[in-house]
């Protein structure tokens, strides 16, 4: 795996970490917690090298 | 927010639904095989990464099968699902893989050019994941796959791809098209690595023609064609005059554009003594104006909308309440592949590639493309090869 590749996939995790953390401290939207499950599915699947 | 606790574990329960259930059904499509049936002709099996060690352990490495006669003669390369979601050329190459015999020369077929972008999807666009043939012995299912490699085995997409080495602009999804990274390079991205290995065949087995199997849209004017550089023109219109004559459809030639670069039909010529070719048949499921995309469609061709821009003369292609199914759009590419190999082989005796045991158009048309599969379970195990 390139270089740039792995470091594409640092990022993707970093930012799934960025939702999972903002899902866990929501208090108050539920709108806002369905979005952060919905944004990280194709996120967890590029992690898990799926799609 | 009342009981976020609870709310939030219904949510996630609901997340975990869809990530397993999508997710299990993409993970199947990637890892699915096609099993082959090696025919009589097939003489040896080689990998890809024989002639490109950069692809060796990747998706993208693939086998190329020699069908190799008894008399020396020319040889032919060719490939298919260059494009993985034109699948007529990827069943022509299986129907001559499993049937093909080879009585001069050599005849070297790659059925799964760009192997990544079958294991791909295209959600997006409705694509199905998988399509199905009926067979005497049962129905034999392939993958749906996508015109592009799959992010996973190359990525990140530069802004531009600035094409190898003409550094022509291209667009940024070219670099996981493999019909525009032509003629590669051993080092560079992976579809580069691809094409580099099939020039390394074209220069080290001095492959005579070279063709490259696809299917266009009816609403593109480059459809139902065989694109041909200036060294391949004239065996492409004999081609092409000789089908029309003899077998009653129309394969015009298209000239391939000498500005416009990285495509097979191209960099082939400039960068090899080989002659390439690149055969075009309408699929109407690639149009864009259209009905759902189902595999029903997929297969017959037929669609209320196109019907209508038919009627209103937007197609490029004659287009009637028959569609165009899948049985003409293979045999267009098998009786046009034996049409160039003959015309090559009158011209270049010396160098000819006889091949028979190849239907033509008509049979095709009327026995189906499932008729020319054998049972995989019925057939030696090391002779059967999952693609």
């Amino acid at each position: 795996m390139p270089f740039i590749m792995i470091l594409y996939y640092v990022i993707t995790v970093y930012l799934a970490f960025l939702l999972v953390w903002n899902f866990v401290h929501e208090k108050k939207k539920i709108e806002d917690l369905a979005q952060y499950l919905l944004v990280l599915i194709p996120l967890v699947l590029r992690i898990l090298r799926i799609k | 927010m009342k009981r976020p606790g609870i709310i939030k574990a219904v949510l996630i329960f609901i997340f975990l639904i869809f990530l397993v259930d999508g997710g299990l059904r993409l993970y199947r499509h990637r890892h699915f095989d096609v099993p082959v049936v090696a025919g009589p002709g097939v003489t040896r099996v080689a990998r890809l990464s024989d002639f490109g060690p950069g692809l060796k352990g990747t998706m993208a490495d693939t086998p190329v099968y020699f069908l190799e006669g008894t008399e020396p003669g020319g040889k032919a390369v060719l490939m298919s699902n260059t494009h993985a979601n034109e699948p007529e050329g990827f069943l022509a190459a299986l129907l001559m893989l499993e049937n093909a015999v080879v009585e001069k020369g050599t005849l070297i077929i790659i059925p799964e050019f760009n192997n990544s972008a079958s294991r791909n999807t295209r959600p997006g666009d409705g694509y199905p994941l998988y399509f199905e043939i009926p067979t005497d012995w049962g129905r034999k299912k392939f993958r749906m796959g996508n015109r592009d490699a799959s992010p996973l085995d190359q990525w990140p997409d530069p802004d531009v791809y600035i094409h190898y080495p003409d550094r022509q602009l291209l667009s940024y999804i070219d670099v996981r098209n493999v019909n525009r990274t032509w003629p590669g390079r051993p080092n560079g991205p992976l579809m580069e690595k691809v094409t580099f290995a099939a020039m390394e065949i074209m220069r080290r087995e001095k492959v005579d023609v070279a063709i490259d199997i696809h299917g266009a849209e009816t609403m593109f004017p480059v459809t139902n064609c065989i694109v041909a550089p200036e060294k391949s023109n004239r065996i492409a219109t004999m081609a092409s005059l000789t089908v029309k004559a003899k077998e009653g459809f129309d394969s015009h030639v298209e000239p391939s554009p000498i500005g416009f670069r990285g495509l097979s039909h191209r960099e082939i010529g400039d960068f090899s003594d080989t002659l390439p070719f690149l055969l075009e048949a309408p699929i109407p499921f690639l149009d864009q104006p259209t009905g759902p995309k189902t595999v029903k469609f997929l297969l017959d061709g037929k669609d209320p909308f196109l019907l209508n821009l038919a009627q209103k003369k937007k197609l490029f292609v004659s287009y009637d309440e028959s569609g165009w199914p899948l049985e003409k759009r293979v045999g267009q590419h098998c009786s046009v592949t034996l049409e160039i190999l003959s015309q090559y082989s009158k011209k270049k005796p010396e160098r000819s590639i006889l091949v028979r045991n190849v239907p033509r158009y008509a049979e095709i048309v009327q026995k189906g493309v499932g008729y020319y599969f054998h049972d995989p379970s019925e057939a030696e195990k090391d002779r059967v090869y999952p693609n």
